[in-house]
């Protein structure tokens, strides 16, 4: 397939440009692209956000609806998170139900805001045992450049920072904006050999789909890793990734608190 | 909710340390009709790993001219928990038997076998945290035992922070009130930890706790690595016996 020689093409070239400290874009090996977050462009959704990353392009919204409690935690909201990666983003996406990818993508996401406690579940409790907001957060990619995790991941959380809880239309009192408590953001990194890559375009992701995405909040705690990618990782480049991610992390932060301001 | 001790006296719920592993059993070459499999209980943990292939690929059209694919299917059986669990794959078994095959895969010499399939299945058949690990080590075992060429061996552990301290191989009890999980896999090559192979966490720890739980897992992955290594040594020494 014609797609298949130009991937290798793509490969040959992403290799060299590493090889000479470089990479394809120009930009440094720890540079992450230009990012733009707009909130709220979903009147219907009770909190949405376009997120660009480079090229990358995701929406995500939130919707809420009162639900039963799970019976462990009868006082706790509940808080489910989808991703379609929808045939319309790459020529290699399908439509059908989540696949493994789609659903990897989903859960990372989901781990960093529930281990961020990001959203206080004790909050969203309406009648304890009864009745309490299940959140459903639901991420759409739209252009995949590489790098959709992280694009999603900070969709996500600005989506839940725009979010009113829907409280009038349920009769259950009166609207009241979400309380957002942390700020987790995924640094996802391509590794190759002892090389870090942070946020991997597409292209370079020819040279392999080996990721870690580490995901830290605003403590600098780390609240969810994923290695993703069949590849072997050196202890010593794990070392290394965890404090690039911290650092990162901090950097993307400050683009997320001066969204509303 | 009333709050759970998982440490009482400096010892865990069970008695252990907190670095000392769960008892592990381990048993190559159980199944009769797989290439390979292997039987392996890592405390209340009782998995069953199998190999088949190398093989011919169907469907046809995942076949890869310049190497083998490997399949890894991590699957719960209904009566592996508390509540009922209802067969088949759900987004959690998705999710583990993906990352699970990345951490085979890069230790397998897939180049050796252009156009086949090697498919590895696990079972869990009774389930207390940590099942990926039990699984992977036990894929691991099936594999040596299916005489596919590997890199080395896929040993598995996690470690859990409960209480405010790190502890090895966390059982049910740790993993559902602790504070982090974060399971590890590791390239164990010529008796020494190579590589990290399989990585996850979900929890909170701080990035000097998380170099801490490295360390740990190595610790625990080197004393699993042995068992397998003993299991393995056993199945050839009796296929030995048969032949004399």
């Amino acid at each position: 397939m014609p797609e298949d020689i130009l991937m290798e093409i793509k490969k040959d070239y992403v290799l060299s440009k590493i090889r000479d400290g470089e990479r394809i874009d120009g930009r440094k090996f720890d540079e992450i692209r230009p990012i733009e977050i707009q909130t709220g462009l979903i009147a219907k959704a009770e909190g949405s956000a376009l997120v660009k990353l480079g090229n990358t392009m995701v929406v995500a919204g939130v919707k809420m609806q009162p639900g039963e409690p799970f019976p462990d935690t009868p006082d706790q909201g509940i808080i489910i998170t989808n991703a379609e990666l929808v045939p319309l983003a790459s020529p290699t996406f399908e439509p059908g139900p989540p696949d493994e990818n789609a659903i990897e993508l989903a859960r990372v996401v989901d781990r960093g805001i529930r281990h961020s406690e990001a959203v206080d579940l004790k909050e969203l409790c309406i009648e304890e045992g009864e009745k309490v907001w299940v959140i459903f957060i639901d991420i759409w990619a739209l252009d995949d450049d590489g790098n959709l995790m992280d694009a999603s991941a900070l969709a996500a959380i600005a989506a839940l920072m725009n979010t009113t809880v829907p409280a009038e239309r349920f009769e259950v009192g009166e609207d009241f904006p979400l309380a957002v408590k942390d700020l987790p953001v995924a640094i996802t990194s391509l590794v190759f050999e002892d090389k870090i890559l942070v946020d991997p375009c597409l292209d370079e992701l020819s040279i392999g789909k080996n990721t870690i995405t580490i995901t830290t909040d605003q403590n600098d705690n780390i609240v969810s890793i994923q290695k993703s990618g069949p590849f072997l990782l050196k202890e010593e480049v794990f070392d290394r990734l965890i404090d690039l991610s911290i650092e990162k992390a901090k950097e993307v932060r400050r683009i997320l608190k001066n969204i509303n301001s | 909710m009333e709050e759970i001790k998982l440490i009482v006296d400096g010892k865990r719920l069970d008695g252990r340390g907190f670095e000392e592993l769960r008892p592990i059993k381990i048993e190559a070459g159980v199944l009769k009709r797989a290439d390979g499999s292997c039987y392996l209980e890592m405390g209340k943990n009782k998995v069953v790993a199998a190999v088949y292939g190398p093989r011919e690929v169907h469907p046809k059209h995942l076949e890869e001219p310049d190497r083998a694919i490997v399949r890894y299917r991590y699957s719960m059986a209904p009566f592996s928990v508390e509540e009922r669990k209802r067969p088949g794959p759900d987004r959690r078994s998705i999710e583990i038997s993906k990352v699970s095959r990345e951490a085979l895969e890069p230790v397998i010499m897939k180049e050796l076998f252009p156009r086949s399939a090697i498919d590895i299945f696990v079972e869990v058949l009774q389930a207390d945290a940590g099942s990926r690990t039990a699984c992977l080590n036990a894929a691991s075992v099936a594999l040596v035992d299916a005489g596919i060429p590997m890199k080395g061996i896929v040993t598995s552990v996690a470690v859990a922070k409960v209480d405010g301290v790190l502890v090895l191989d966390p059982m049910k009890e740790e993993d559902n009130y602790g504070e982090a999980d974060i399971p590890f896999a590791f390239l164990i090559r010529n008796g020494k930890i190579e590589s990290i192979t399989l990585l996850q966490m979900d929890g909170r720890v701080t990035a000097e706790e998380l170099r801490k739980a490295l360390e740990l897992a190595k610790k625990g992955a080197m004393e699993i690595y042995k068992l397998q290594r003993e299991a393995i040594m056993k199945k050839y020494v009796k296929e030995e016996e048969v032949m004399e």
